[in-house]
C-alpha cells in the first residue's frame, strides 16, 4: 500500500511527553477529517503506547521513543510507536486485561484499550532490542462513506 | 491537570479538570489521597464533567481511590463522565466494580 503522507518524531522516554505525543498524533490524523470520536481514539491509543515505552522501555534512563505515522491510500492511518529498550518478555501474557508489571499506579488495561480503540493491532518486541506497537485504523468520512 | 474537591454530610466530591495520563495521575493521587485523610468521608462521587481526556491511568486513579475509600468501608463512583473518558472506562469493565454515569451533553 502506497503511503499519501508521514512523520517521524523522536522523543525522550519521559511522561512529559505523553500529551505532546498525543497532540502530535492528532494534529497529523486531523488532515484525513476524522470525527470527533475517531480522533480520541487516536489520542488515547497514541497515549496508551507511548506512556508503555516510558514506564517500561528504560528502567535507568530516559531512551529514546519514535511516533512514526503513515496515511496509505485507502485512508488508513498507520500509527508506529517504537523503543530501542529492553523489550517485552512474554507478549502474548503483557496483552492480557488488567496485567501489568508497572505498579499500582498502572491499570493493565493498555493493550485492551488500544486493541479496543483501533483496527489492528501489532506488537514486535526482541529481548534488549526494544518494541514495536503498531496500529491501524480506517478513517471513514464524516458523512459515513 | 486539576483536582478540586468539596465536601458535606459526609460525601466528598471530587472534580477532575483537563486531560488525565500518566504524567499527571501520581499528581492527583497524592492530593487525593491527602483530601480523603483530611476529610474521612463516608462516599467520594468522582466528577468528571471537566476531564477533557482520560486514558488507562485513569482507571488506576479511580481503582485507587476506590482502594482508599473501600479500606474505611467507604463507597466510591463516577459521574458526569464525557465521551472519550467514558469509551475508556466501558473499554477497562471498570462499570462491573464502579457505578459510572455519562454527562448529559455525551
Amino acid at each position: 500500500m502506497k503511503q499519501r503522507n508521514y512523520i517521524k518524531i523522536e522523543f525522550p522516554a519521559r511522561s512529559v511527553n505523553e500529551g505532546f505525543a498525543r497532540a502530535a498524533a492528532a494534529a497529523f490524523a486531523a488532515q484525513l477529517d476524522p470525527t470527533m470520536d475517531q480522533l480520541g481514539d487516536i489520542k488515547t491509543a497514541v497515549s496508551e503506547a507511548v506512556t508503555n515505552a516510558i514506564v517500561h522501555a528504560y528502567p535507568d534512563q530516559a531512551g529514546p521513543v519514535q511516533l512514526r505515522m503513515r496515511i496509505l491510500d485507502d485512508d488508513q492511518l498507520e500509527i508506529a510507536v517504537r523503543d530501542r529498550g529492553r523489550g517485552i518478555p512474554d507478549v502474548k501474557k503483557a496483552m492480557e486485561p488488567m496485567y501489568t508489571t508497572g505498579g499500582e499506579d498502572r491499570s493493565g488495561m493498555g493493550f485492551t484499550i488500544m486493541t479496543s480503540f483501533m483496527d489492528g493491532l501489532r506488537v514486535r518486541s526482541a529481548p534488549d532490542r526494544g518494541t514495536t506497537v503498531t496500529m491501524k485504523k480506517r478513517i471513514r468520512t464524516k458523512a459515513g462513506t | 491537570m486539576q483536582v478540586l474537591s468539596s465536601y458535606e454530610d459526609g460525601r466528598l466530591t471530587l472534580y477532575l479538570k483537563g486531560e488525565l495520563d500518566h504524567h499527571e495521575a501520581a499528581a492527583a493521587l497524592r492530593r487525593i489521597s491527602r483530601t480523603v485523610d483530611d476529610y474521612l468521608p463516608r462516599e467520594c462521587a468522582v466528577d468528571m464533567e471537566g476531564l477533557t481526556f482520560m486514558d488507562s491511568s485513569g482507571i488506576a486513579l479511580i481503582l485507587k481511590i476506590s482502594r482508599l475509600m473501600g479500606a474505611a468501608g467507604g463507597r466510591t463512583w463516577v459521574v458526569n463522565a464525557k465521551k472519550q473518558p467514558l469509551k475508556v472506562l466501558d473499554a477497562s469493565g471498570i462499570d462491573r466494580l464502579i457505578q459510572v454515569s455519562s454527562a448529559a451533553e455525551g
